[in-house]
């Protein structure tokens, strides 16, 4: 081997690039040979030195936000049709409730059709592979996920302890917003719960109301509106708002 | 119901696609040397792969992504009439020259500090195409050789003296600051 060739090939070495015969031959020329061994060396320096720096760039938010509003996604008005189609795609929801479903959107104004679109938002993450962008129990993780994704990242806490066992975490759409979603599961039940940033610091208790068999416990702390979504019962859900609120308030405080 | 399949579809590309955002930047960063030229070039590469999403095959997300991304940079190029051409494959005179002259101050005699990541990227920034590209590919974005060759339509073995080539000329332009430093 000359020379040459094996100043190209040293950098399949340091790559893990080159079968173990070839890796052999150069390892080869390299031992016998000075100047390839201290080239070598340079080389794996710089690979050193590079790969404790951070070269990357992160795409802005706006960017994001750009792309994910030019992918097609559901109504930020859903219309009737669009409520029953969605209703239609959940398995678990008895015809008899169709009927309620119309009423509701019939007296649609901004707080019911926020409503509808969690609901609807619920709905779809129950569809196979769409619970999760991001997999895991540890708020350590899913909480990082949603960094520079969203405008304001959810409170990931887990309350695996307390009987809700965290899953993961998504974006998911409400108003025409992409906002985080925070994925929980009680048995075999799952819950969302949605959380989007708002301008209105004030506390509001939260409050129970029920769409298409779901219940929605919804309300506002720290600048931010929380809605959980699940077809659990309302004690249950209460529950889960309770100890949610209790541990983020000490963590708070902590 | 074809309004909810192209939901459907747009929520694969979504999960499929969308992880690898920071990566297709990165490179449209070091590509197009223009963050806001960038921008533009993420956004119009991933209309086009949503667009192409239903033929799209394989192999990996991130490689399909980067060769629609060196499309939509390499019409860039051409609009920039009077910027340098586009990342093509005859060789340059760089190409041509050896990736190693005698001449070189003795390596063993030098370690290389450590540099914040702004001079850092400003010496790749002036690495010449193709092989800014290539160094880009396999050192910030992590692709294999076999993958950067899908990519960017070479052989492996052009990939191979790319990566050699680009990497003594980094490492040259490197020491020689260091050198101006001192």
């Amino acid at each position: 081997m000359t020379c040459d060739e094996a100043r190209m090939l040293l950098h399949a070495l340091l790559d893990n690039e080159l079968d173990a015969g070839h890796a052999r031959e150069v390892e080869a020329h390299i031992a016998s040979c000075p100047s390839c061994t201290a080239e070598l060396a340079a080389q794996r320096e710089m690979k050193r030195v590079l790969a404790d720096t951070n070269l990357r760039y992160t795409a802005p938010a706006s960017l994001r936000a750009r792309i994910e509003a030019s992918l097609p996604r559901p109504q930020a008005q859903p219309s009737r049709r669009s409520v029953l189609r969605g209703f239609a795609m959940g398995s678990a929801v008895s015809a008899l409730a169709a009927s309620g479903v119309v009423a509701v959107v019939l007296r649609q104004d901004d707080q019911q059709r926020i409503l509808s679109e969690v609901v609807s938002a619920h709905l779809r993450s129950l569809q196979a592979g769409h619970l999760t962008d991001v997999i895991s129990t540890d708020q350590h993780t899913v909480k990082p996920w949603f960094n520079g994704k969203l405008d304001v990242a959810p409170p990931v806490i887990d309350l695996t302890a307390q009987g809700f066992t965290l899953v993961g975490g998504r974006l998911d759409y409400i108003d025409a917003r992409a906002i985080g979603a925070v994925v929980y599961r009680r048995r075999q039940h799952v819950i969302n719960l949605f959380v989007s940033q708002t301008s209105n610091s004030q506390y509001r208790a939260p409050k129970t109301e029920t769409m298409q068999g779901f219940n929605c416990r919804r309300w506002s702390n720290r600048g931010l509106n929380f809605w959980a979504v699940s077809d659990i019962g309302g004690d249950e859900l209460a529950e889960f708002v309770d100890k949610f609120e209790a541990t983020m308030k000490a963590n708070v405080e902590g | 119901m074809p309004v909810s399949d192209d939901f459907q579809k747009a929520q694969r590309f979504r999960e499929a696609a969308l992880p690898h955002l920071d990566d297709v930047y990165t490179l449209a960063r070091y590509l197009l040397r223009d963050a806001s030229d960038a921008e533009d070039a993420v956004q119009e590469c991933y209309l086009r792969a949503l667009k192409h999403f239903d033929s799209y095959r394989g192999p990996a997300m991130k490689p399909w992504l980067f060769a629609i991304l060196r499309n939509v940079c390499n019409a860039e190029y051409a609009r920039r009439a009077h910027r340098p051409s586009a990342i093509e494959d005859t060789p340059g005179a760089a190409e041509q020259t050896p990736i190693w002259q005698e001449s070189e101050a003795s390596p063993e005699t030098e370690v290389m500090r450590s540099r914040d990541a702004g001079a850092i990227r400003k010496l790749v920034d002036a690495l010449a195409e193709p092989f800014r590209e290539t160094f880009v590919l396999r050192e910030i974005n992590n692709l294999s050789y076999r993958e950067i060759a899908d990519t960017v339509g070479a052989p492996v073995g052009t990939v191979m003296s790319r990566l050699a080539r680009a990497r003594a000329m980094l490492r040259a332009a490197w020491m020689a600051e260091e050198e101006h430093l001192r």
